[in-house]
């Protein structure tokens, strides 16, 4: 009854082609928007910065960034944690070196960086595909761990081996380093969240996303009608380690301020944000958040209920998480293959002939 | 009164309203993952002391302790949640038990105000009181454990140890990274060969770490290994018939755990310690009393007098002097963060406290003050008897070479306090 497109006319183009069609999802937007921005800024604490929101809107850049390469262009890759890392350690260098420039340019360069390096090793994409491509992908994964780990000019020759992000500001507010206020924290991550996610939108419905999805859905047609599989292969790759070095950096300097690579950016990251688009949706903006807040936020709210309230033992209460968290991720792919956003999609749907479903 | 809000609405949110009356002691435990083969009996040992002192003393000073339990899985980015979920319960005290969650938590504690124990783990130069205000590592840290450890091999050799290779097999980590400058350090000293062999996270395959070994055969290997990686690096140097007793392992590699599922291979494995294996000590007769037998055991309650459930007890054991040594000073039995840290760099331990709180001769004498956390670094060699299924201690006491482990200390928190903008206190 109120989510329909009856009565919404567009008499414009622009208007025609906009994200949002329908007028409700318009407006739901704009106060999901207002209260990210207004409201919640002025609520948030300590706990729920660092354990929920930061966590959430990092994962949530990571994953538009995976989902970019895997779920627009169609190239598997398995080496996230490890461009995670080359954006954390690309941010630490520059942090240390140039302590006057703002943190906002550190975190943008950093993943710069982590973009061309992301480039070379996807130039393996341009001859191996599908699960190849995966495991040349996986090199590099282990391959950035292990440089990381080996070459003492990347953490300053610290004795640990370990990177710590120091106090920076920006416009004079601290936003890293452990008198970071949580609204500060909150608002830098969710600004750059936006900002990308808001690239990321525009990028994949104009020709260059086209580009990519052609290629995705099947590389030799796309090239017959005249797609360059070398620009559009490799600026999938550029664009996507763009992203995921952003969020490497900002996983480093704002949410944890201190990483060792191996824990921090090991092959189990590279798998989460992998598992995020997968249940949030390939191919969808939305499904990137979704999957984030599915993979971070569920453990989060299931241990404060299960430990906090209901007061179980924590060893207990961990495996039981582990249990539920896995028994909804298969129970999800078998009702919907495709994501979280494919069942917001058919809701949508649903609901624009309710109640008058035939 | 922003704190106070902060904290009624974090209680709010947590809907777990904590009485503030009560001494606030987190847990950060790890009870599942990799490493929870190491971390259930510490947890345990922590726990059991706590619930100790509450049934038998009627908490510290007449006030009763809360212990929060938060399973962290050795993961850092749990390690955070947990940390921020509570501190706003006023949290006295952080005992990571991770070297990886201590490094992260220095700045953020030190910001907050909140004192941190790690006991022979974390960052090193924290020693160093000077810099690091609110971290403490007494009684003996890693750098105390490498020299120790050279040390006991010196004697081994007959105080000479020129042309000798000395092998370090280590967690690829910053926990197993710390020793190795001193180690390198302690080469130019003595004149051996230093080796480095790392093993990654979670250090379930080594085959070619124990390949090299055999290959280079050196004449000693040291071990900075936790959780898994302990069963299996002895697995391995059983494999390769590697000689047990020149095969020697920090303290945290020298649990029940790491050497009892290689049954007889790993008899003579030596391993550090930093207090005394076993549970022939009065204050198990206590627990047993007012805890085990009351059904009031941690966990499954199966790890009374191993060496890590020792370590735990002496960690809560340690906290729990620091909060009487503070309610003395403060003169006010609810302590809070700031009281209690002035207690842990006041603390004195001795001889005639061990003895009176049921546990003689279990760890060493030290003392702590404004310049020194780190306590006296002091540490005895146990060895492995598979047949008897127990540690036994085999050395007395061996203090650390304070000669090289000084400066690097001096050098190391010199840099931290530069990087952080940290000026030098107890001047």
């Amino acid at each position: 009854m109120l989510y329909r497109e009856a009565g919404d006319f567009s008499s414009t183009y622009e208007k025609d082609g906009q994200t949002f069609p329908i007028k409700f999802d318009r407006w739901g937007y704009y106060v999901l928007l207002a209260v990210a921005f207004l409201v919640v800024p002025f609520l948030i604490n300590d706990y729920w910065a660092n354990a929920v929101f930061v966590p959430f809107l990092i994962y949530a850049i990571a994953a538009l960034g995976l989902n970019i390469l895997t779920g627009y262009c169609g190239q598997v890759s398995l080496g996230t944690g490890g461009f995670m890392a080359v954006g954390a350690y690309a941010c630490y260098k520059l942090m240390t070196s140039f302590p006057d420039v703002s943190i906002f340019f550190h975190v943008l360069i950093a993943g710069g960086i982590t973009a061309g390096v992301g480039v070379i090793f996807g130039l393996p994409s341009l001859r191996i595909k599908g699960f190849y491509l995966a495991v040349a992908t996986l090199a590099a994964q282990f391959f950035l761990v292990w440089l990381f780990n080996k070459v003492p000019w990347f953490y300053n020759y610290s004795a640990s081996g370990q990177i710590s992000s120091p106090e920076r500001t920006v416009f004079g507010i601290i936003v890293t380093g452990p008198n970071t206020d949580a609204w500060a924290k909150y608002m830098f991550c969710l600004i750059i969240a936006v900002l990308l996610a808001w690239i990321a939108r525009n990028l994949t419905r104009g020709a260059v996303g086209r580009k990519w999805m052609a290629i995705r859905d099947m590389d030799i047609a796309a090239e017959i009608i005249g797609v360059n599989p070398l620009k559009a292969k490799l600026s999938a790759f550029a664009v996507s380690s763009f992203f995921i070095g952003v969020a490497g950096a900002l996983f480093f300097s704002v949410y944890l301020g201190a990483v060792e690579v191996g824990e921090a950016f090991g092959i189990q990251k590279s798998f989460l944000v992998l598992f995020m688009i997968i249940i949030g949706g390939l191919g969808s903006i939305f499904g990137s958040f979704a999957g984030a807040a599915f993979m971070v936020l569920l453990p989060v709210l299931l241990k404060n209920i299960l430990v906090g309230q209901l007061g179980w033992a924590t060893d207990l209460a961990a495996h039981i998480e582990f249990m539920i968290v896995g028994g909804l991720i298969i129970g999800f792919l078998i009702m919907e293959p495709h994501g979280l956003a494919q069942l917001w999609r058919l809701a949508k749907e649903k609901l624009r002939l309710w109640p008058f479903p035939h | 009164m922003k704190l106070k809000m902060a904290t009624m609405v974090l209680a709010g949110v947590m809907a777990a309203a904590p009485a503030m009356a009560e001494l606030v002691f987190p847990a950060l435990s790890y009870r599942t993952g990799p490493y929870a083969a190491n971390g259930i009996p510490f947890a345990d040992g922590y726990q059991d002391y706590f619930t100790l002192i509450n049934e038998r003393d009627g908490g510290i000073g007449g006030e009763k302790i809360k212990l929060v339990e938060c399973e962290t899985g050795y993961n850092t980015e749990k390690g955070v949640e947990c940390y921020e979920a509570t501190k706003g319960q006023g949290a006295l005290l952080y005992q990571p038990l991770s070297t990886g969650i201590t490094y992260q938590l220095i700045p953020k504690v030190s910001a907050d105000g909140i004192p941190m124990h790690s006991m022979g783990y974390g960052r090193t130069s924290a020693k160093n009181g000077k810099v690091f205000k609110w971290i403490f590592n007494y009684p003996a840290n890693y750098w105390d454990g490498a020299s120790i450890a050279v040390k006991h091999i010196l004697d081994q050799e007959g105080g000479d140890l020129s042309g000798k290779k000395i092998a370090l097999v280590y967690h690829n980590s910053a926990y197993g990274k710390e020793p190795i400058r001193t180690l390198q350090e302690l080469s130019k000293k003595h004149g051996y060969e230093f080796v480095e062999i790392a093993v990654d996270h979670p250090g379930q395959e080594q085959k070619s770490q124990w390949l090299q070994i055999r290959r280079d055969k050196p004449d000693y290997v040291l071990m900075w290994g936790w959780g898994v990686m302990n069963q299996v690096a002895i697995q391995e140097a059983a494999n390769i018939r590697f000689p047990m007793d020149h095969f020697i392992g920090i303290w945290w590699s020298g649990s029940e755990n790491d050497v009892m599922p290689v049954g007889d291979g790993a008899d003579g494995y030596k391993a550090l310690n930093m207090h005394l294996p076993g549970a022939d000590f009065p204050i198990y007769e206590d627990l047993k009393a007012h805890v085990y037998d009351k059904g009031m055991a941690a966990g499954a309650g199966d790890q009374h007098g191993s060496v890590l459930y020792n370590r735990g007890m002496y960690a809560a054991m340690l906290a729990v002097e620091a909060a009487k040594k503070a309610q003395e000073l403060s003169g006010v039995a609810a302590i809070n963060a700031a009281q209690m840290r002035d207690g842990m760099e006041a603390l004195v331990i001795d001889a005639a406290t061990m003895e009176a709180l049921g546990l003689p001769n279990f760890g060493p004498g030290f003392e702590v003050t404004c310049e020194n956390h780190g306590g006296s670094g002091l540490g005895i060699v146990q060895q492995w008897d598979a047949a008897a299924g127990q540690w036994n201690q085999i050395t007395d006491y061996i203090e650390s070479d304070k000669e090289v482990i000084e400066p690097l200390v001096m050098e190391d928190s010199a840099a931290y306090a530069a990087e952080s903008g940290i000026e030098e206190r107890c001047n």
